[in-house]
């Protein structure tokens, strides 16, 4: 088990990586897949929830990338066109196995919404001094030991928290937070906004701090 | 704490990304930073969504499915024969 996404150093440079690639080495798609598989996995199964599909359609991926690599004109980054080969098919997928399209690919139903923090934590609008101020403050967590925050409920829970958001913010914090992608990235990736792209972190890292919320300080 | 410019922390909290981000214009920015200096509510809060983002980047990575790596060494050796053949 490793910390997040750790890309092979041998994937440093793309143009080297595709050269390789059309070249038919194999070493290189071994460190391709081994980078990003499990960070495809995670976003897929956001669009296609049934983990045997999802896999499928991570399996298509690589092979959709081979047969357009020779076309890969480096417009984008490698992962980035990677990114979006996977969630183009995850799309087509969950249409194909719903028999409808999902209405999150059309609508931006994941931005949408009310605020992130319950209302109920600020003082009322009518508060003669101090209205839309925190009724009690959040908890101060820098003094939380490093074991509690990487312990095996809170990293189960957070790994929860993500696999149940909405299926875009869960890409959008796997890509960012997880696999450590810019914010351009991100958005070449899933065709979003810059707009929509810091919503959907939003929402998403504020979904994780309310659930870390329970877990930090609920046991404490 | 008060004047028509200030953001309270209710709207603080909506937009801490955007600050992360670098998407707040000056004036909004100092606004927020302000705020974030007295206010240790908001400072808190702040410390807490980067735990957040921390904590996800933390979230171990699965190691490939050993017969799925077999499988996609197995398509790649194929689509290698069949790529060479044709040039």
């Amino acid at each position: 088990m490793t910390r997040g996404t750790v890309v092979d150093p041998a994937l440093r440079d793309d143009a080297e990586t595709v050269a390789a690639l059309r070249d038919g080495d194999e070493a290189v798609f071994v460190a391709l897949v081994r980078s990003y598989q499990s960070l495809m996995l995670r976003v897929a199964r956001g669009y296609v929830r049934d983990s045997r599909a999802a896999e499928d359609v991570v399996q298509e991926t690589w092979l959709a990338m081979l047969d357009g690599i020779h076309r890969f004109e480096a417009r984008s980054s490698l992962k980035t066109w990677l990114f979006r080969i996977l969630v183009n098919r995850s799309i087509t997928r969950a249409m194909k196995d719903r028999r409808q399209i999902p209405f999150s690919a059309l609508a931006p139903d994941d931005e949408a919404g009310g605020p992130t923090v319950d209302p109920d934590r600020f003082l009322p609008a009518d508060h003669p001094r101090f209205a839309g101020h925190w009724a009690a403050y959040p908890a101060d967590w820098s003094a939380l030991p490093h074991d509690r925050l990487m312990s095996r409920e809170t990293m189960a829970a957070v790994k929860d928290a993500i696999e149940q958001l909405p299926e875009r913010q869960r890409a959008v914090i796997a890509l960012r937070d997880i696999g450590g992608f810019s914010p351009e990235e991100v958005c070449a990736a899933l065709d979003l906004s810059d707009g929509n792209q810091r919503v959907l972190l939003h929402r998403a890292r504020a979904r994780v701090r309310a659930v870390l919320e329970v877990v930090l300080e609920v046991e404490a | 704490m008060d004047g028509p410019a200030e953001i309270r922390c209710h709207q603080i909290v909506e937009i801490v990304t955007d600050y992360f981000e670098g998407a707040l214009d000056e004036a909004d920015r100092t606004r927020f930073e302000m705020h974030i200096v007295v206010c240790r509510g908001c400072e808190n809060y702040l410390q807490q969504m980067r735990v957040a983002a921390a904590t996800a980047e933390d979230v171990p990575a699965e190691e490939p499915d050993p017969q799925q790596m077999a499988e996609l060494v197995d398509a790649f050796r194929g689509w290698k024969r069949r790529t060479l053949e044709e040039r």
